[in-house]
């Protein structure tokens, strides 16, 4: 017999880490791998509630929420291809062409 | 059963004729403006000729509504107009005086540049000052009241090139706002105790109220009223605009400054006559003001060298009259004397005009002398305005003066003896003026062909048209002044046996129901205690007032006819005197000093640099400097940079989650 | 028994996010992911999302982070070089995020009158999950298909446009 808000902090955790590696990681690719972290982390508050509902409807939007996830990847993983063609670094801060 | 008198249609013909000129003079030939101007001014005499024929048949007083104007609470005003005797006496005066000054200015002006101009003006003028005259109500005055002194800065500052001009214009109108300022305080007192400006509703709150005896309300709005008067009818302190105001053309002078405009002020008071009945002490003031300024005046007007100012400081003199007449309660003696008032100065002015449109534009009388054979026809209508002016019987200014001087006596001799000496000094100078100018030898310089130029907008300028010599002037300009000099002649004799007394006494009389138990003396209007005793003075003092219009015109023989060289040696002996009355009492620099320069300073100082350009340019400029560095700073936030916008978004995902916890933590 | 496995998975859990932080080259981050993953899976379990579990093991860490592997490997990238980070990310973000999940924590302890989950207390069977999508959820179900079939045509374009571009050039 778990508390909810023990699932919950866990999941707080691991989107608090992904928020952290979006900030402080300069490589897109690990940052990309940081925004699946904080979906992953939703997924489970997610699953969580359902379990404490009783309501499956839940579960089926971590399903859609990992439909999204994966076609997300896919594209954005295309786009930091052609990022480096052009680019021919996956460093985030050399993507400034806007600064000032 | 009232006919419809369409009064309405008199002040807006002369607008129309105004607008027209102004909007397309520019183009018109002089002919056609000239004909614009006249067939106005001219359709409003008839109108009001028309209008005084009608006059029999009215019920009186005549009140026409055109449209209402402000609605505010219980406070009402209208576009309405007022028609009693005292109105048609004015109307007349006006628009016949007026008309008769349009043909003069036609002949006057013809050589000046911006002719559509003047014309404008000038029936933007007579707008004005039939709205103030028949007005119903002290609001619509008002906006005459204003008008009048628009089209005089205008008319004053007519050669508007001219600095002089310039400045002169400007200091008539600021010196007639100060007057203003009383006048609308005491517009504001009226609607604040008596919840109306018409005049109707006044005479009806005020009749019943009791006399004044210590300074009460009615006594504020009366000494008001009089501070606007002088401001607007050049008395002391306020007269100081109208000997600056000769720079403007002369027929200008003549209309605005001696006919029509510098009476409003006498009207003004004549119409509030209800309240200054009640209000003694105002009353009092009134006529210590027209005294003081009436002596004054004439003692600067012996010295004057230049003969309009002579004529300007004899005007401020002759209000100072009427204001003795309306201030010992004789409003209809005073009103008596605008109405000869405009005839025999404004003849005086016309002429004045011709004389100098004949040597050239010469003004200064000691460059004239022995006009009287080369401009006969100015030489004999001027005569007849300065015997008029001068009190001498039967013309006019005898009957309107003597009666002014007969009331006066009844209330107190100081001011019949001020009175009669002012009478003197006129005498003197007029006839000063008359002998300097027509007589002895001619001192001026011999012109040949015309050295001024033509024409242009900013000169006053009269050149001789290449005749050399002095000429008279062409027949539009005489025949104003035949008419004028033949109204000077006759235009006193309504006044015999109270005729003009009774025709006005309706208007005078009719709200006089003033309580017996706090009559004090001084008494207004009352009838003589013994009519016997009292005829008899009153031929005693005509004959002392005949007497030094005659003891006038003899001192003048004296020293500018038979003995031309003593005027200077008088001036010698009484040097410093001389000089003081010789510079007008240093009045200008003493106000410039007290007045003028301390307000300059402290706008300069205060208002511009401090307030203006510290305060208010400062914010303007501050807010607009801030803007731009809050946005500066702002702009940090565009850096370009992924990383920085995901750290925005992060700070801000986390404010809103903090803050939704925080709600729901909190409700419970 | 429940809340030791929740608390052994859960700091599997937080050990690979914390490593997915920690380490520098790309490749390390995305197989410290993979673990994340698995531990969720299980997870799911403990709570009685069979489905769900299967298919984040198939999908996320099967499918998902496999492509991701690809992708590292395909572009070559190396370690990450040090370079200047965004100041307002070290200032503001991470110090919030932390403030955001320290504060989530304290509430969600204090107010822990949310309930007690039980282990398998909600079978999410495949059939009642399948039942669920294709009768209450059938429109969102057919839509996410044409989702999937929109981003795998937006990947396929974007990567050969580049490629078409690279062979112009060559």
């Amino acid at each position: 017999m778990v508390p909810l808000s023990y699932y919950l902090i866990l999941s707080g955790i691991l989107f608090a880490c992904g928020v952290t590696g979006f900030l402080i990681k300069r490589n897109i690719i690990t940052i990309f791998m940081s925004i699946e972290l904080m979906l992953n982390g939703v997924n489970l508050s997610f699953v969580a509630f359902a379990a404490q509902w009783h309501a499956l409807s839940g579960q089926i939007f971590v399903f859609f929420v990992m439909v999204v996830a994966a076609a997300e990847a896919a594209v954005g993983l295309a786009i930091i291809i052609a990022v480096y063609r052009t680019r021919e670094t996956l460093n985030v801060d050399q993507v400034n062409l806007l600064k000032l | 059963m009232t006919p419809h008198l369409h009064l309405w249609l008199i002040p807006l013909l002369p607008l129309a004729g105004a607008a027209i000129n102004g909007f397309f003079g520019r183009r018109f030939s002089r002919q056609a403006v000239s004909t614009v101007a006249l067939l106005f001014s001219g359709a409003a005499f008839a109108m009001a000729l028309w209008v005084a024929g009608q006059f029999s048949s009215l019920t009186l007083p005549y009140i026409e509504t055109l449209a209402p104007w402000m609605r505010a609470g219980s406070f009402q005003v209208d576009f309405a107009f007022y028609f009693d005797q005292l109105s048609l006496v004015m109307l007349m005066v006006v628009t016949g005086v007026g008309f008769l000054i349009h043909i003069y200015s036609v002949g006057y002006m013809w050589t000046e540049g911006g002719f559509y101009r003047f014309f404008t003006y000038l029936n933007l003028f007579m707008f004005f000052m039939l709205t103030l005259i028949l007005a119903s109500n002290y609001l619509l005055m008002f906006i005459g009241w204003e008008g009048v002194g628009l089209a005089s800065y205008l008319l004053i500052g007519f050669f508007f090139l001219k600095d002089s001009a310039a400045a002169a214009g400007k200091k008539a109108f600021i010196v007639n706002r100060v007057g203003d300022f009383g006048f609308l305080i005491a517009l504001f007192l009226l609607i604040k105790h008596f919840g109306s400006l018409n005049y109707a509703d006044l005479a009806g709150s005020i009749s019943p109220l009791h006399i004044e005896t210590s300074a009460g309300l009615l006594t504020a709005i009366g000494i008001l009223l009089m501070v606007g008067a002088a401001g607007k009818s050049a008395q002391i302190p306020l007269y100081v605009w109208l000997p600056d105001a000769m720079e403007g053309p002369t027929p200008v002078s003549a209309l605005i400054h001696a006919a029509t405009m510098v009476t409003a002020g006498v009207y003004m008071v004549s119409r509030s006559h209800v309240i200054f009945e009640r209000a003694p002490i105002a009353m009092t003031v009134v006529a210590i003001i027209g005294t003081l300024t009436a002596f004054f005046a004439a003692t600067i007007g012996i010295t004057q060298t230049d003969i309009k100012k002579v004529l300007a400081y004899s005007t401020v003199s002759q209000l100072g009259y009427m204001f003795i007449g309306c201030g010992v309660g004789a409003f209809s003696a005073g009103i008596f004397h605008l109405m000869t008032h405009a005839f025999f100065k404004g003849l005086l002015f016309l002429a004045a005009g011709s004389v100098i449109h004949a040597v050239g534009g010469e003004q200064d009388m000691r460059k004239m002398g022995g006009l009287r054979t080369k401009i006969p026809w100015t030489f004999w209508t001027m005569t007849a305005g300065t015997f008029a002016i001068a009190g001498i019987p039967p013309l006019a200014g005898f009957f309107s003066k003597d009666e002014i001087l007969w009331q006066a006596s009844r209330v107190s001799m100081i001011y019949w003896a001020v009175g009669i000496l002012t009478a003197f000094l006129t005498s003197f100078y007029m006839f000063r003026q008359w002998f300097m100018t027509f007589f002895g030898e001619y001192r001026g310089e011999q012109h040949g062909h015309g050295s001024h130029s033509h024409g242009s907008p900013g000169h006053d300028s009269h050149d001789n048209h290449g005749h050399g010599g002095v000429h008279e002037s062409p027949a539009v300009m005489l025949a104003p002044l035949v008419i004028l000099a033949i109204l000077s002649v006759v235009g006193g004799w309504v006044g015999i046996g109270n005729r003009f007394e009774n025709f006005l006494a309706p208007v005078f009389h009719s709200t006089a129901t003033i309580s017996a138990d706090s009559f004090d003396a001084p008494s207004m209007s009352a009838e003589p205690k013994n009519e016997e005793a009292g005829k008899s003075t009153e031929l005693l003092f005509t004959e002392i007032s005949v007497g030094v219009g005659v003891l006038g015109f003899l001192l003048a023989w004296q020293l500018y006819y038979r003995r031309p060289e003593l005027p200077a040696e008088i001036a010698l002996k009484l040097n410093g005197l001389y000089h003081t009355v010789l510079h007008k009492y240093y009045v200008d620099e003493i106000y410039a000093a007290i007045i003028v320069k301390p307000l300059i300073a402290i706008s300069t100082v205060v208002f511009w640099k401090g307030i203006d350009r510290g305060m208010i340019d400062a914010t303007l400029d501050g807010s607009a400097e801030g803007a731009r560095e809050v946005s500066d700073t702002m702009r940090h936030m565009q850096s370009g940079n992924i990383r920085s916008y995901a750290g925005w978004v992060a700070a801000g995902a986390a404010c809103i989650i903090v803050f939704m916890t925080w709600m729901a933590v909190g409700t419970r | 028994m429940h809340l030791i496995l929740f608390l052994i998975f859960g700091a599997v859990c937080v050990a690979g996010a914390v490593n997915l932080l920690l380490q520098h080259h790309p490749i390390d981050s995305a197989l410290s992911l993979v673990v994340v993953m698995g531990a969720l899976a299980a997870e799911y379990l403990l709570l009685g999302a069979e489905f769900v579990a299967a298919v984040q093991v198939i999908v996320y860490a099967g499918a998902i982070m496999v492509l991701f592997v690809f992708v590292i490997m395909l572009l070559n990238a190396g370690e990450e070089a040090r370079s200047g980070g965004s100041r307002i990310a070290w200032v503001i973000g991470v110090p919030g995020m932390l403030l955001g999940s320290i504060l989530m924590a304290w509430v969600l302890l204090k107010h822990s009158g949310t309930g007690q989950v039980e282990v398998g207390s909600l079978p999410g069977s495949p059939q009642d999950i399948g039942w669920l999508l294709f009768h209450d959820f059938l429109l969102p179900f057919e839509v996410t298909s044409i989702l999937v079939l929109i981003a795998i045509m937006g990947a396929v374009v974007l990567a050969s446009h580049a490629q078409s571009a690279e062979k112009k050039e060559g």
